[in-house]
């Protein structure tokens, strides 16, 4: 496998937050997706904010794999999204996965919310 | 020189044989993105292009043939609904000889630990193309399929 998943984090007083540094999450990359955001999450704050600014690209397994995540964080934590680019945020919304998701329109927006939570 | 065909005049077409495995299906996207028909498209349409085919070319990958891969041919053709797709495996055939029905995975009151991790790819394949036809034929998948554009499929995308 050719491909690699980089990921960049930010841990402030109440969130941490990852960018996704490469432009797509597909069936090349899902798992590999899935393990680093496990370790990068694994200690930390209750809230993770996942930056997909970057990513232009998101297949039905990149979907699965942040759903893994979100699941893998379990009930005490949270997984909410930021920046979504329009093909993103369609994958998204013909899945109804929008619904499980907090979806924020900026990062900026997403640390917001979690100063004030 | 012999003299030059007259390819002007055609419709673009592009066609395409590689190895069903996900690093060479994220190569050739790459590679048919940047090529006519597709590179004629607008940045919406080329989005959806990209994610129905990955679908389809995922599902070969992983259901069709498995670990052992195989190859997969695609081919293009603008037309005058959009670009008309058929894609060609020689891997296993569709369950029951025909396309999975269209189900979503999961619901609004589905528990966190159960909420589906698959199962949505043919869902948006249906919900972004048209046309779409299946059969099997000398021990080979043919799936055919219209991308449309977008403009004539936005009642069916239930955007806002």
């Amino acid at each position: 496998m050719g491909c690699i998943m980089q990921l960049q984090t930010q841990t402030r007083p109440k969130v941490i937050s990852v960018q996704v540094m490469e432009d797509r999450i597909d069936a090349a990359t899902a798992i590999q997706f899935k393990e680093k955001m496990r370790d990068v999450t694994r200690d930390g704050p209750a809230r993770v904010v996942l930056d997909l600014a970057r990513v232009q690209f998101l297949d039905s397994s990149g979907l699965g794999a942040i759903v893994a995540v979100k699941k893998l964080l379990g009930p005490d934590r949270a997984l909410e999204l930021a920046s979504l680019t329009p093909t993103v945020e369609k994958v998204f919304r013909l899945t109804r996965m929008d619904s499980i998701f907090t979806i924020h329109l900026s990062l900026e927006a997403a640390v917001a919310h979690a100063a004030s939570a | 020189m012999p003299p030059v065909p007259e390819v002007a005049s055609r419709a673009p077409e592009l066609h395409l044989v590689f190895h069903a495995d996900p690093d060479s299906v994220r190569r050739s996207l790459t590679q048919m993105l940047g090529l006519p028909p597709l590179s004629g498209l607008s940045a919406e349409d080329r989005g959806i292009s990209e994610l129905v085919l990955a679908e389809v070319l995922n599902n070969v990958t992983e259901h069709a043939y498995g670990d052992g891969g195989g190859k997969v041919a695609v081919s293009l053709i603008e037309g005058p609904a959009g670009i008309r797709c058929l894609v060609v495996d020689e891997g296993r055939a569709m369950p029951g000889g025909q396309l999975p029905a269209d189900r979503l995975p999961g619901g609004p009151d589905t528990a966190l630990q159960d909420l589906p991790e698959g199962g949505f790819g043919w869902h948006l394949i249906r919900s972004l193309c048209a046309d779409l036809t299946y059969g099997r034929q000398d021990g080979q998948n043919r799936l055919g399929f219209v991308l449309p554009r977008q403009r004539t499929l936005s009642s069916r995308d239930g955007g806002t």
